[in-house]
């Protein structure tokens, strides 16, 4: 029993990366029609910064938690204004290419300057330790990664479903034509929000680097899982890509813990549920069929 | 108050219209009628700005719009109701309605609204979508009510619905004309349009054909309707 205990509880902090990862891309689909495939490139930069923020700087992982999403939140827009937004007249084709040559660059750039060597990063000394919940105790650091993660995805959830802006944003996200004939600028709100999706996922990096190795392709090798839970979520659904975050988080954990006979199983598992439930609803578990301009 | 002069709109390379003029005074209701694919809807989609291959003139209280992107047409008073209703499936009731900000000098307030479609205020906190046909058609004159347009842009707001719900879209059009609003309608039903209308202008093959006035339309009703094939 503790044993699945604690496979539940590493799956859901697991969970938790791709929760904050697939919320990103899903508000970012959402609003600009593009599949960000650098995403998991900004997580890698998130972790990084967090690194060379400390060995370098000796900035502390608190301070590195705020500077990191906010600084790649800002290098998000200069990009959207820079690049991004010239997607959206453009075949679907040159959104692959322009967010995956992004990808190769950013990890380029790290790797000229740090290698590929994984780098460790300390969990912070508040953090470290464990924390006894009676018959199982679970490492404090990753009780705080889970506790934080669900905490900012609730935020999210209450700003979008319970303020203004929220109400625009998912506006602008079901029908951007018709809410511009509403009196909004929707354009204004594109910046702002890919921001926000980069942000997060700086921040879901800030917050693997004390419990992941940090290196340049860090994020390459978790954006596949995150775009098979965006797909499972339903894309560009806010709700699914959190539910199926924490939902393939969990099949994860426990195909490890009780699948280990099939080490293989525990690396498709993903893609079985994701084709699975794309037989079963092809717009994913919470989407919807593309609504008319 | 609304003046389209030579406007030509192009889907690719298929043109819809061809040099069309028209005027809609203050206060008027005035209503397109021809057939379908005469270009009545994306003459409307010009109006409000949502057409991006257009030439011509657009003016507004004789100020040039033509240039100028849909958001900021709608806050120079203009209230879009789209043949779909343009419910948000992800917008509660209320949400709909308060979505758009509040553009002209005399807004509905929600209250308002509420009192004049109960329905409404029943399913207030459900997803639009989830209304019936005619509640979505009310729930789409509510909000651009709500927010004070001046100049209404109606596509086809009688289709599909009941007799009874004709006539009270028919009631609500004439109310806001009463206080001042200016009604542009695609209508192919010529009765409800010589009840609400002041004059018609008649659009063939995506040019104006005629433009005639309720008598004119009553007196030649038999030859319209064969026109129309309704």
């Amino acid at each position: 029993m503790s044993g699945f205990a604690q496979n539940t509880f590493n799956g859901l902090v697991s969970g938790a990366f791709y929760a904050l990862l697939a919320l990103g891309l899903a508000v970012i689909f959402g609003m600009l029609r593009v599949v960000n495939f650098a995403h998991g490139a900004f997580y890698m930069l998130g972790a990084f910064g967090a690194y060379v923020l400390l060995a370098e700087a000796g900035v502390p992982f608190w301070a590195a938690l705020v500077i990191m999403p906010v600084g790649l939140a800002l290098l998000g827009m200069a990009l959207e204004r820079a690049v991004i937004h010239r997607l959206t007249k453009l075949d679907p084709l040159y959104n692959f290419l322009l967010t995956f040559g992004l990808t190769l660059i950013l990890q380029d750039l790290v790797k000229l300057r740090y290698g590929v060597q994984s780098s460790p990063y300390e969990t912070p000394s508040l953090l470290s330790g464990s924390v006894d919940f009676g018959l199982f105790d679970f490492p404090t650091y990753r009780v705080f990664i889970l506790g934080f993660a669900v905490l900012l995805c609730v935020a999210v959830w209450w700003v979008l479903t319970r303020t203004r802006i929220g109400m625009v944003v998912r506006a602008s996200t079901e029908r951007p034509d018709l809410t511009r004939a509403f009196g909004i600028d929707v354009g204004r709100w594109v910046t702002p929000v890919f921001g926000f999706g980069i942000g997060l996922a700086g921040l879901a990096g800030v917050l693997a680097a004390p419990m992941r190795a940090v290196n340049p392709l860090m994020g390459a090798d978790l954006i596949i899982v995150v775009f098979a839970v965006v797909v499972i979520g339903g894309l560009g659904s806010i709700f699914g890509s959190v539910a199926a975050g924490f939902g393939i988080g969990l099949v994860q954990a426990w195909g490890e813990a009780y699948l280990s006979n099939f080490p293989l199983v525990s690396q498709t598992i993903v893609f079985v549920v994701m084709a699975g439930v794309l037989l079963w609803r092809p717009a994913g578990l919470f989407g919807r069929e593309e609504a008319p301009a | 108050m609304l003046r389209i002069e030579n406007l030509s709109a192009f889907y690719g390379e298929a043109q819809v219209l061809r040099d069309v003029s028209l005027e809609v005074s203050a206060g008027e209701v005035v209503t397109l009628v021809g057939r379908n694919g005469a270009g009545k809807s994306t003459l409307l989609r010009c109006v409000m700005g949502l057409h991006p291959g257009q030439r011509g003139t657009v003016e507004l209280d004789g100020r040039d719009i033509t240039r100028l992107p849909a958001h900021k047409r709608a806050r120079l008073g203009l209230g879009w109701v789209p043949d779909d209703r343009g419910s948000y499936a992800t917008l509660t009731v209320t949400e709909n309605l308060t979505l758009p900000p509040t553009v002209g000098p005399d807004p509905w307030s929600l209250e308002r609204v509420y009192e004049a479609f109960p329905a409404l205020h029943t399913r207030r906190d459900s997803a639009a979508t989830m209304l019936s046909g005619g509640e979505q058609q009310m729930l789409a004159l509510a909000r651009v009510l709500r927010m004070g347009a001046r100049l209404l842009l109606c596509d086809e707001p009688t289709e599909g619905l009941s007799p009874l719900l004709v006539q009270q879209v028919g009631d609500l059009l004439r109310e806001a004309k009463r206080h001042g609003v200016t009604v542009l309608l695609v209508e192919q039903n010529l009765h409800f349009a010589t009840g609400v209308a002041d004059r018609h202008y008649l659009l063939a093959e995506g040019r104006v054909a005629e433009a005639m006035d309720n008598s004119e339309v009553r007196s030649r009703e038999r030859e319209l309707l064969a026109y129309l094939g309704i």
